[in-house]
């Protein structure tokens, strides 16, 4: 792959860590109620990539996933579908088959998948095999190795030759905040991300703790925000990786509300990466129907 | 998906829309577990009194402008009384071990933690405040500062090594509108803690909460006489504050009305303290990290609709990041919710009273007259009651009266600089001196700036937080004397030569 002509500028404002979490802290506190709640779990719903990333996955439990994905709520049709499901490179065309017609996206991890330590040749290999299996997302790792050395251009680089790998699938750049320390190093790696074409900007794996948190993905809507405004592209955010219950998600949503406004409030811009989240967010939407909390079992595991 | 969000022209600047996809709903506190009475006595010797004078005033909701409560107007000899009270009080109190006196100190907090959400609510309908507010910020500060004072009640001698330590006596305390029960907590904690005892007057418009925590006291068994409060107005502060049995005066309020206690107090051989207005500087560096600088703006100056003495009101933003810095918070100011203070959503209330909407009203056309660029974010503000929109002033100088004066509102006003000796020259250009802020990424740059800057309290990378243990006070016209931390107990004691030992 070749560099870019230009020199691309990876220089991002500093962020100050305590006032950061006091902000995520403060919206955290919205008293989301009646139709604002209704509203926003079925838009979390909707921002779903229902997830399994285990060594044990089976074609059964993707085809099972597909389809709760595509109908999370048999009884309820006013409850959407989930964006998209998300699975090993394996079984991309088996939830391709899966989904077929039902307007639920196939995203597939790849590039060595969570570490990302493989070489650029097997990443790329990796990527397209899983669009011609049928993928149309891509949730891609950025190489942390070399970020952390400070090798930012190594990372950009690495990220457009996977953009062009992709073709018309859209590319999610997994940053791994976990890994990166800082929420300085958060800032930057969003804004090599964007530069370098990222479609969004996603947290974690889920395979390292801390995953997504508040704060952080409070500085990533600031970053795509910033960097909407300075070149009128828009990139979307995912937050992925130990967000479990309704209410975490509908704060989530508060932060992509009142940071970046209307246009991401859509599952084109925003997606939450999760698998046990799906379940909580239904009951709660029972809940608001019936007026009172089903059993657990009373939703299908997968 | 499409690649470009909402960008129609190509020379159009991209901007962003918020509302229209996911409005919250009303999320209104409930007011139910809080009785309001009709009407209040003074609390005197433990126990509520009418009046001698006779007369009641009426305590107004700023959201709607409708009456809550009428209360007690205590006269001077209503003032005599309780202070004539405090005095019988004094001597038992004083001889208390510090152990005992810590006993009811934390009682008083821990029953305050437990009737907190009363508390809340009760501060927002009588001062308009947002209950976001009350709840998270002015009811568990009022608790810490009793916990605090309390952990020192038995540790005076630690503080003061080698003397001897006695308290002042009868402290005469008056207290301002804008964070009613906070600021009785403030003088009431210390002066208890070091064996004083109280005869509190709060706002005449915001007395509720204070007389509310008379209760607290008689449920945690406080001895009669060692709290006692007193509602009026001015001359109800005036009588007490000239009373020649008070022994020491604690203020917190206007500097007007404090060079006024400061004359009525001289050559009386009266200790006091004064905590009074301020107009502080908020600077923001190149360097630093802006989208946290922004939240602190808006912290500093909106903030309790900007009825704060230490409100950061002039922002002085280096040159270079000007334009950015002023997009970002202009940005930022449409997302405050102005409305219903007993909303949970509300991020600013009611401003507290007619007089200061006034007040507010007359500067700001000041500032436009004076030739200031005027932006308000487009906000709808409810009616009834008294409201102001957040307000931001460009284009400003240093002479202009919305610089100078205190306007204890919205209301924020930005200029620049180049240099760091101009930013300190710019900052400490006032007749105040009670707080300041300075968000840089630079941690030399932060002690540089902090040893130059002629204010209380230096704030770096944050805004108005307060702690118990932090002392809080200004220089030149914000006042003198601390509040709060081991220096803030320094007011409520005498010392004498001690017992040294051997």
């Amino acid at each position: 792959m070749s560099s870019s002509p230009i020199k691309p500028d990876f220089r991002v404002p500093p962020v100050d860590a305590v006032a950061l979490e006091t902000r995520a802290a403060d919206l955290a506190t919205r008293s989301i109620k009646k139709h604002a709640k209704e509203r926003g779990l079925k838009l979390v719903v909707a921002m779903i990539d229902l997830t399994t990333l285990e060594g044990q996955d089976s074609p059964g439990k993707v085809r099972h996933l597909c389809s709760k994905a595509a109908t999370p709520l048999p009884r309820r049709e006013d409850v959407p579908s989930c964006a998209a499901v998300c699975v090993y490179p394996d079984l991309v065309s088996v939830a391709a088959q899966a989904v077929a017609g039902t307007g639920v996206q196939v995203a597939s991890v790849a590039t060595g998948f969570p570490a990302g330590r493989t070489d650029r040749r097997t990443k790329l290999r990796e990527v397209a095999l899983a669009v011609q299996a049928g993928a149309s997302e891509i949730d891609m790792v950025i190489d942390r190795g070399a970020f952390l050395a400070g090798r930012d251009r190594a990372v950009y680089d690495e990220i457009r030759a996977v953009k062009d790998a992709c073709g018309e699938a859209h590319l999610k750049v997994i940053l791994e905040t976990g890994e990166l320390g800082t929420y300085d190093n958060v800032r930057r790696a969003s804004h090599v991300a964007m530069l370098a074409g990222a479609d969004f900007i996603k947290t974690s794996t889920g395979k390292i703790s801390p995953a997504s948190t508040r704060p952080t993905v409070l500085l990533m809507l600031e970053a795509a925000r910033d960097h909407f405004l300075e070149t009128g592209r828009m990139v979307g955010v995912k937050a992925a990786g130990g967000i479990r219950t309704a209410k975490d998600a509908l704060r989530y949503l508060v932060l992509v509300n009142e940071t970046c406004g209307d246009s991401w409030m859509s599952p084109d811009w925003f997606r939450f990466g999760a698998s046990s989240l799906l379940n909580d967010v239904l009951m709660q939407l029972e809940k608001l129907r019936t007026g009172r909390y089903q059993r657990p079992t009373d939703f299908s595991r997968d | 998906m499409a690649n470009t969000g909402k960008r129609k022209g190509r020379r159009e600047r991209p901007d962003l829309t918020f509302g229209g996809v996911w409005d919250y709903a009303p999320a209104p506190e409930s007011t139910d577990h809080v009785d309001v009475a009709e009407r209040y006595g003074l609390f005197v010797g433990g126990a509520w009194a009418r009046p001698r004078s006779g007369k009641y005033f009426a305590t107004m909701n700023p959201a709607n402008g409708r009456k809550l409560s009428d209360v007690a107007y205590a006269g001077g000899k209503d003032v005599d009384a309780a202070v004539a009270a405090a005095k019988k009080a004094l001597p038992g109190w004083s001889r208390l071990s510090g152990d005992d006196r810590a006993r009811y100190l934390y009682r008083v907090a821990r029953v305050l933690q437990e009737r907190a959400r009363e508390f809340a609510v009760l501060e927002t309908l009588d001062n308009g405040k947002p209950i976001k507010e009350t709840r998270d910020v002015d009811v568990p500060l009022a608790a810490q500062h009793f916990f605090y004072h309390a952990g020192w009640a038995d540790k005076l001698d630690m503080l003061f090594p080698g003397q001897d330590v006695q308290p002042v006596g009868v402290v005469g305390q008056v207290i301002p509108w804008n964070f009613p029960l906070l600021m009785a907590a403030w003088k009431i904690a210390p002066a208890l803690a070091a064996g004083n005892t109280v005869v509190i007057k709060p706002a005449e418009t915001s007395p509720l909460t204070a007389l509310r925590l008379c209760e607290v006291f008689m449920q945690a068994g406080l001895p009669a006489g060692v709290v006692n409060v007193v509602t009026g107005d001015g001359k109800t502060g005036r009588s007490l504050v000239t009373h020649p049995g008070v022994d020491k005066v604690a203020f917190t309020g206007s500097t007007e009305v404090g060079k006024e206690i400061q004359r009525a107090v001289a050559g009386r051989g009266v200790d006091l303290t004064l905590e009074l207005g301020g107009k502080a500087a908020h600077l923001v560096f190149e360097d630093a990290a802006l989208d946290q600088a922004v939240e602190g703006v808006v912290r500093g100056i909106f903030f309790n609709q900007g009825h704060v003495c230490c409100a950061g009101s002039r922002l002085l933003v280096q040159e270079g990041v000007h334009d950015v810095f002023v997009r970002k918070l202009k940005r930022r100011m449409g997302r405050i919710r102005v409305g219903d203070p007993l909303d949970k959503n509300t991020d600013m209330g009611a401003i507290h009273s007619r007089e200061q909407l006034q007040r507010i009203r007359e500067l700001v056309d000041a500032g436009v007259q004076e030739g200031a660029t005027l932006y308000q974010p487009e906000c709808e503000l409810p009616r009834g009651g008294y409201w102001f929109a957040p307000t931001l002033f460009t284009g400003v100088s240093q002479t202009q009266r919305i610089v100078r004066e205190e306007i204890f509102g919205p209301v924020l006003s930005v200029s620049t600089f180049r240099t760091p000796e101009e930013a300190v020259a710019k900052a400490n250009d006032t007749s105040y001196g009670l707080s300041a802020g300075i968000w840089t990424d630079k941690g030399a740059r932060i002690l540089w700036m902090a040893a130059r800057m002629r204010a209380g309290v230096v704030w770096n990378n944050t805004f108005n937080r307060f702690d118990a243990a932090s002392p809080f006070g200004g220089f030149q016209e914000s006042g003198f004397g601390r509040e709060g931390g081991r220096q803030g107990l320094r007011a409520y004691v005498r010392l004498g030569a001690g017992l040294l030992p051997g």
